[in-house]
């Protein structure tokens, strides 16, 4: 066995390879967050008078609820298997930087949750009557949140790994801190639908974002650390 | 020059005084085989000695440095073999190679290709690992220990799930890894049959 | 000189004894504050123009979300101090910080919301304050959860102290999107009490009743943290000859 040693780059490049190649193996698991997404936002209008002004209003929030919820639902996959089979553990030992790894892992599942949503969004907001002016705006903020909900999410995941399979315990620690992106996303949305100018909630959103993904790598590789004792 | 040392090692788990002052000493070229009973804490000791737990108490010094110091340099020199594999039951076999090795060390695909030869996988190389028997799913993780090398070698009952030629092969890894001045330390319910110039032996109550 | 006394603070026996003789201190004038406080506040102070006698409530209100927060503070602190110089007693006090926490959270939006009965006419109206009191009781139940799923005290110290860290921080940052959410829709803010415009005989009380609650917060944390630490380390020698002490009346 020869051969120089392998950067954090290509290391992640392999790893981001491996994950998107299980979860296409998975398609079934893959695909499930998102069928829960399509339920969830289709039960809103359900559950109302269907006029479509009301939609309108209730449109946003349906959005972003929805995309917290399958959000957390795919989380709980994020680093269990791994930390199961050994494969975490392996990671931890490579030598590499363990908080790029990691982050290259919460990069697959917003690839799997996050930027699905980032193309439904514009589709969505069509249907409910936005103007096309309205699409920069929209696509910013479901870009933005869903990144921030992946990175904020992965904490909890992490903490959670070696924990008996107990969805609401992770929906506990990950909704409060997740408000903000539901909060400034909704309304970013709310306004690009709107056609009003969406600057302010956008900003704060990619500021929750930015903070999220200086935050983020710290708390992650300290609470995967932790689960792997 | 290969050296681990251990001092002192004192860890709890919970309420259990599991580690207790071990020592060790090993050099380059010796193997040190770790016995003890179930629930002896050999495990633990292992993974201690990774620094995947944190000690109350206690050095463990690679090559003269506390591992402590340079975590990172340490790991690049360090192979474990846990109890799981460490490999995902949903790729091929090649496949799980091929990202062993490219967390590593660039290895060309022949490399891959002689590892599994050698550990007898070569013919289940483009199946998933989850329709292999256990036994074999050692093999291939013996085969990701060959392929990705490093100077110390930590071994968790590797002759798990293995018949009598992988207790050999498996045999055979190691001698050669000792002969080229690595250091081994294995947890392992059996004696392995190396020389005894090379076996340090430490068990665990 | 200042770190010998941090780290003989942070040795369990020492610790131990410094808390027993250190709760009666705060006890007591824990009482005394919180019935001054409540004299004053309950029936020395004139009714408000306003809102009559109902404000009345906010000398339990306004104290206990008060320190509903600084008790998070002080448990991520702990936690935090506990993760980088592995000390037992920080990992102790951060996990007796946690009930009392949340206790207060509760009883702050209980008074909020009875509060909120005769001002708005319903117990609740998504106000920025109780509204973030409520989403920091999560954060409460949150960190409780955890602690209690992990079955290793170590870890789940170690799990536990990480969530404070991340939720400390975030905090503020939750706090001001609800204020900035609740702005978009001018609803009444409730709890006008801004310092310079409540005159002495209201203010007087309520920082009596803050001192009392904040008194009676490091008493019930001093008892807790003891507690705590007994269980951690009931393997421990000092304990007994601690133990055996208070028995002849020594400590």
């Amino acid at each position: 066995m020869s051969g120089q040693r392998v950067g954090l780059a290509a290391a992640t490049g392999a790893l981001i390879a491996r994950d998107l190649r299980l979860a296409l193996r998975r398609s079934g698991d893959t695909l499930q967050p998102l069928g829960f997404f399509l339920v969830v936002t289709a039960l809103f209008p359900l559950a109302l008078d269907p006029q479509l002004s009301l939609l309108r209003d209730i449109a946003p929030a349906a959005l972003w609820v929805g995309a917290l919820l399958s959000s957390l639902l795919a989380l709980d996959l994020l680093f269990r298997e791994d930390a199961q089979d050994g494969a975490l553990e392996q990671l931890a030992l490579c030598g590499l930087p363990f908080q790029g790894l990691l982050l290259a892992k919460t990069a697959v599942h917003w690839l799997l949750t996050g930027l699905p949503l980032v193309l439904i969004a514009p589709l969505a907001a069509i249907a409910l009557g936005a103007p096309y002016e309205a699409m920069p705006g929209i696509l910013s903020a479901v870009l933005l949140g869903t990144l921030a909900l992946s990175l904020i999410g992965a904490v909890g995941a992490g903490l959670t790994m070696s924990l008996k399979r107990n969805g609401s315990l992770l929906a506990l620690l990950v909704l409060p801190l997740a408000v903000p992106v539901l909060i400034f996303g909704a309304r970013a949305t709310a306004l690009a639908i709107a056609g009003e100018p969406l600057a302010a909630p956008l900003y704060l959103l990619a500021a929750f974002t930015v903070f999220s993904a200086t935050l983020a790598p710290w708390a992650l590789a300290a609470a995967v650390r932790i689960g792997l004792e | 020059m290969n050296e681990l040392t251990a001092d002192n090692l004192q860890m709890w788990r919970g309420e259990q005084h599991v580690l207790r002052g071990i020592g060790a000493a090993v050099a380059g070229g010796e193997c040190l085989q770790i016995t003890g009973g179930n629930g002896a804490g050999k495990t633990t000791l292992l993974r201690a000695l990774c620094g995947l737990i944190p000690l109350e108490a206690g050095r463990i010094c690679w090559r003269g440095r506390d591992i402590g110091q340079d975590l990172a340099a340490f790991h690049a020199e360090l192979n474990y073999l846990g109890h799981d594999n460490g490999l995902k039951a949903d790729l091929t076999a090649a496949e799980n190679l091929r990202y062993a090795a490219a967390l590593r060390r660039r290895v060309p695909a022949q490399d891959i290709a002689t590892a599994m030869a050698r550990t007898g996988v070569a013919e289940a190389a483009g199946q998933l690992l989850r329709h292999l028997s256990a036994g074999q799913r050692r093999r291939v993780a013996l085969a990701r220990l060959a392929l990705t090398g490093g100077s110390l070698w930590v071994l968790d009952e590797p002759g798990s799930n293995l018949d009598a030629s992988g207790h050999t092969l498996l045999l055979e890894l190691i001698e050669a890894h000792l002969q080229s001045g690595g250091v081994a330390v294995v947890a392992t319910h059996r004696a392995l049959e190396l020389p005894a110039a090379q076996l340090r032996s430490l068990t665990l109550q | 000189m200042a770190w010998v006394w941090f780290h003989r603070f942070g040795s369990p026996p020492h610790f131990y004894r410094l808390a027993t003789r250190l709760t009666p201190w705060f006890a007591w004038p824990a009482a005394l504050l919180c019935l001054a406080g409540l004299i004053g506040g309950l029936v020395l102070a004139p009714p408000d123009y306003q809102q009559h006698d109902g404000f009345r409530i906010i000398y339990v209100h306004a104290p206990a979300a008060w320190l509903s927060l600084m008790v998070y503070v002080v448990m991520a602190t702990s936690a935090a101090v506990g993760l980088v110089w592995r000390m037992t007693v920080a990992y102790a006090v951060s996990a007796s910080c946690a009930v009392i926490g949340a206790s207060f959270t509760a009883l702050a939006l209980a008074t909020g919301m009875l509060y909120g009965r005769p001002m708005w006419g319903t117990y609740w109206e998504w106000d920025p304050r109780l509204t973030s009191e409520l989403l920091l009781l999560f954060l409460y139940l949150g960190y409780l959860g955890l602690r209690n799923s992990i079955d290793d005290v170590g870890r789940a110290d170690r799990a536990s102290a990480v969530l404070a860290i991340v939720g400390v921080v975030n905090v503020p940052i939750i706090h001001y999107s609800v204020i900035w959410w609740n702005s978009l829709h001018q609803a009444p803010t409730v709890m006008k009490f801004g310092r310079p415009s409540m005159p002495a005989s209201m203010l007087v009380p309520l920082l009596l009743m803050l001192a009392g609650f904040t008194a009676y917060f490091v008493a019930l944390l001093l008892i807790r943290a003891r507690g705590e630490l007994l269980r951690r380390e009931r393997n421990a020698r000092w304990i007994a000859e601690a133990l055996g002490a208070a028995a002849t009346g020594k400590v």
